[in-house]
């Protein structure tokens, strides 16, 4: 089988992802981004693990998924906090912490 | 028994075990040094009896000492040396000190001096300490020097005897100090301590070399083994230990701190001038003798210094018009002789002991006289404000008069028989150091002629208001004690008594003929002595001595009461170059040093000061940041990877 098709998708959707991560302010947006990006590698990996004929890529989606819920409970928590105290969700305003 | 050839040495006989009055030896040590510990720790619980117990344990120390020297009389002459081993002080791989404790007839001698004439001036304190608000703090330092001195003559190897060495350096530093309010005094004992520093390293290097050369510091394991040691391998430890006593000694050139020394309380001086400290070193070139028969080079050193230290003594004492400082300069001059009798080898070791005990009791009778008049004359020590005290102190004049009759060599005193020997030695030995020994004694006529003209008779040239009276019996007491013993000392010669007594351990050596009949050696020698009593007669006893000392004086009488420029010698070429070094090295310290460690801080603080304008809180740059790492990382995975 061939996987080309599929790893091309996954670089194409990375890329977006990278790019919104770069360009965005709205911190949801760049969080989606985010998203975008780890289900990217997630397509690679369920395609490599296709290839190989084993479920070591598989796993290792499952992994990436668990990780992703994980890390949106937090970082929608620290977005909502951050919205309620400064009444903005622009990344490029929460820019105290610096030298 | 032993007698020597060239590069020979001399075995010490196999120690006997302790038992008996013997097994109490360790007792001498201990008991002024429980009576130290017991002033020192016990603090002002101990105020209003420590003076007694202080006074009690060295007589109880010298109650042994003499019950043990007269079992060690009825003994046969080999069997005369006692080992006491207490137990294992350090034990590293092969290095095994023990604390042993040999009690042989050189140490017996000194415990009898150490003790007896110790005690007596623990007694006389007791007087003339009366009215010092820190009596009992003095008597406990007075035992702790004690205590250090016997346990110096008495440990069986060199390691503990510096440890009481060192104590002694201690105690010595602690007395002289004693006043600490007095700046001088506070000065003094820092000069005393820094000089016997100097001496300290020649000792501490010496016994290194022990450790080295035999891999024991014991006396009897390295006089067995010395003759395995090559003749410049003896020569540099001789030397060595040569500056150690030196340093003790007050001889030239490390003499500068002695004169200084008579800011501690007079009793101290006496102690450190009869019976402790100053003795100390004349006993280690003596015990030593197994280094110095093997090393002639380094015995000639001994003889030069201790000429040196003869005349340079003697020179002090004829300038200065403090009483004290005229009798230190004295001591220094005596300690002369004995260094000369030490070096002169196996004929002069037991004269060197014998006017070491007769200097200690009439060296200690005359300091203690003169605290005797201090106390009298209001603690003035100048010698001008004095005159005609015999009347108003009549015993402190008479037992002061045994002790000067003593030290000039009257005949029949006891300073004369054993000045008389080492001057016969060494004219026998070499007739230039023989006759410097003759100069030194018309000198030592001169001096103390002046000094006692000075004191005790000429005109009252008293201060206001200055009443002399005689010092109460508890201090006339010792004096006559001391006074008596000045005067027989000489009995220990009767018979050549001393040096058969000495021979297990300072050898025999084949009587040699003086180049002249031996009485007319003395019969010169009190001639010699009678021309300096003379001219000192002539040139203080006619006139009246002005009460202010005169300035315009000749060369020599200035150099006389700067102390022949010692200190100005030791600045010059010690002093002043250290300092210069040490400012030296403070500045490189700072500029140097200090630029390279704070250097390195500096450059990565201001490199930080531009790196952190990369930390601007933007998280999107941050974002880029991590892009870029990533894109390097997987590019150098691919590059490596291609290759």
């Amino acid at each position: 089988m061939n996987i080309t098709a599929y790893v091309v998708l996954s670089g194409i959707l990375f890329t977006i992802g990278c790019v919104g991560v770069l360009t965005r302010r709205n911190a949801i947006v760049v969080f989606m981004c985010i998203e975008l990006m780890l289900n990217a590698t997630n397509l690679a990996l369920v395609a490599f693990a296709k290839q190989h004929g084993n479920l070591d890529g598989q796993i290792a989606a499952f992994f990436v998924m668990v990780v992703a819920a994980a890390e949106v409970v937090v970082g929608l928590a620290i977005i909502m906090t951050i919205f309620r105290t400064r009444r903005s969700a622009s990344v490029d305003d929460a820019s105290l912490l610096k030298y | 028994m032993y007698a020597l050839q060239g590069g020979e040495s001399i075995p010490v006989v196999d120690p006997s075990s302790a038992d008996g009055v013997f097994a109490l030896l360790w007792l001498v040590v201990a008991l002024p040094l429980a009576g130290a510990a017991i002033l020192l720790v016990g603090g002002k619980y101990t105020d209003r009896w420590g003076h007694l117990l202080g006074t009690l344990l060295p007589i109880g120390s010298f109650v042994i000492s003499l019950v043990m020297f007269i079992s060690v009389l009825g003994r046969d002459d080999s069997d005369r040396q006692v080992m006491q081993h207490l137990y294992t002080w350090i034990e590293a791989g092969h290095l095994n000190v023990g604390m042993d404790l040999l009690y042989d007839p050189l140490s017996a001698l000194f415990l009898l001096l150490i003790t007896g004439v110790g005690s007596l001036i623990h007694i006389y304190s007791i007087g003339y300490m009366a009215h010092d608000p820190r009596r009992r703090r003095f008597f406990g330092y007075l035992n702790l020097f004690v205590a250090a001195m016997l346990m110096l003559v008495l440990s069986e190897n060199y390691l503990g005897l510096f440890l009481g060495w060192e104590g002694v350096g201690l105690a010595s530093y602690l007395l002289i100090g004693f006043w600490q309010h007095k700046p001088s005094a506070a000065a003094a004992a820092k000069k005393a301590f820094v000089i016997n520093r100097v001496g300290d390293m020649g000792l501490s290097l010496a016994i290194m070399m022990f450790f080295v050369l035999f891999g024991s510091t014991s006396f009897s394991v390295i006089s067995s083994a010395a003759g395995n040691a090559s003749e410049t391998q003896m020569t540099v430890l001789g030397l060595l230990l040569l500056l150690a006593a030196c340093g003790k000694s007050a001889q030239f050139p490390l003499q500068a701190w002695l004169l200084d020394a008579m800011e501690g309380p007079t009793p101290v001086s006496a102690l450190i001038h009869a019976a402790t400290m100053v003795t100390a070193g004349v006993y280690l070139i003596v015990r030593s003798n197994f280094v110095f028969e093997l090393a002639p080079n380094a015995q000639t050193v001994v003889i030069v210094i201790a000429g040196i230290s003869i005349l340079w003594g003697a020179w002090i004492g004829c300038a200065k018009d403090d009483i004290k400082k005229a009798l230190a300069g004295s001591t220094m001059s005596q300690i002369g002789y004995m260094m000369l009798g030490a070096g002169l080898g196996v004929a002069g070791y037991a004269f060197a002991i014998f006017h070491l005990l007769t200097h200690g009791f009439f060296k200690a009778n005359m300091f203690l006289g003169a605290g005797s008049v201090m106390h009298g004359m209001d603690d003035d020590v100048d010698m001008r404000h004095y005159g005609a005290i015999r009347k108003a102190m009549p015993i402190t004049f008479l037992t002061f008069a045994m002790g000067y009759l003593a030290i000039i060599g009257f005949p029949g005193f006891s300073g004369f028989w054993s000045k008389d020997k080492i001057i016969e030695v060494a004219l026998t030995q070499n007739i230039v150091v023989g006759l410097v020994a003759l100069l030194g004694a018309g000198v030592t006529g001169f001096y103390m002629t002046r000094l006692m003209l000075m004191t005790f008779f000429t005109e009252k040239r008293w201060s206001k208001g200055v009443h002399p009276h005689e010092s109460p019996a508890v201090m006339t007491g010792p004096l006559v004690v001391l006074a008596a013993l000045s005067v027989l000392g000489g009995i220990m010669l009767a018979g050549e008594w001393i040096v058969d007594f000495l021979q297990p351990v300072t050898g025999v050596s084949e009587h040699e003929d003086p180049p002249i009949p031996v009485l007319a050696v003395s019969a010169i020698a009190v001639v010699v002595v009678a021309i300096g009593v003379a001219v000192a007669w002539f040139v203080f006893g006619r006139h009246a001595v002005p009460r202010e000392a005169p300035r315009d004086v000749s060369f020599v009488t200035r150099a006389g009461r700067e102390e022949v420029y010692g200190n100005q010698i030791n600045d010059t070429l010690v002093v002043n170059p250290s300092r210069h070094l040490t400012s030296g090295l403070l500045v490189t310290d700072k500029r140097v040093v200090d630029g390279v460690l704070t250097g390195g801080p500096v450059a990565i603080g201001a490199i930080a000061t531009i790196a952190r304008r990369a930390q601007n809180g933007f998280v999107r740059s941050y974002a880029l940041s991590l892009l870029g790492g990533a894109l390097i990382v997987v590019l150098a995975l691919l590059a490596v990877n291609l290759t």
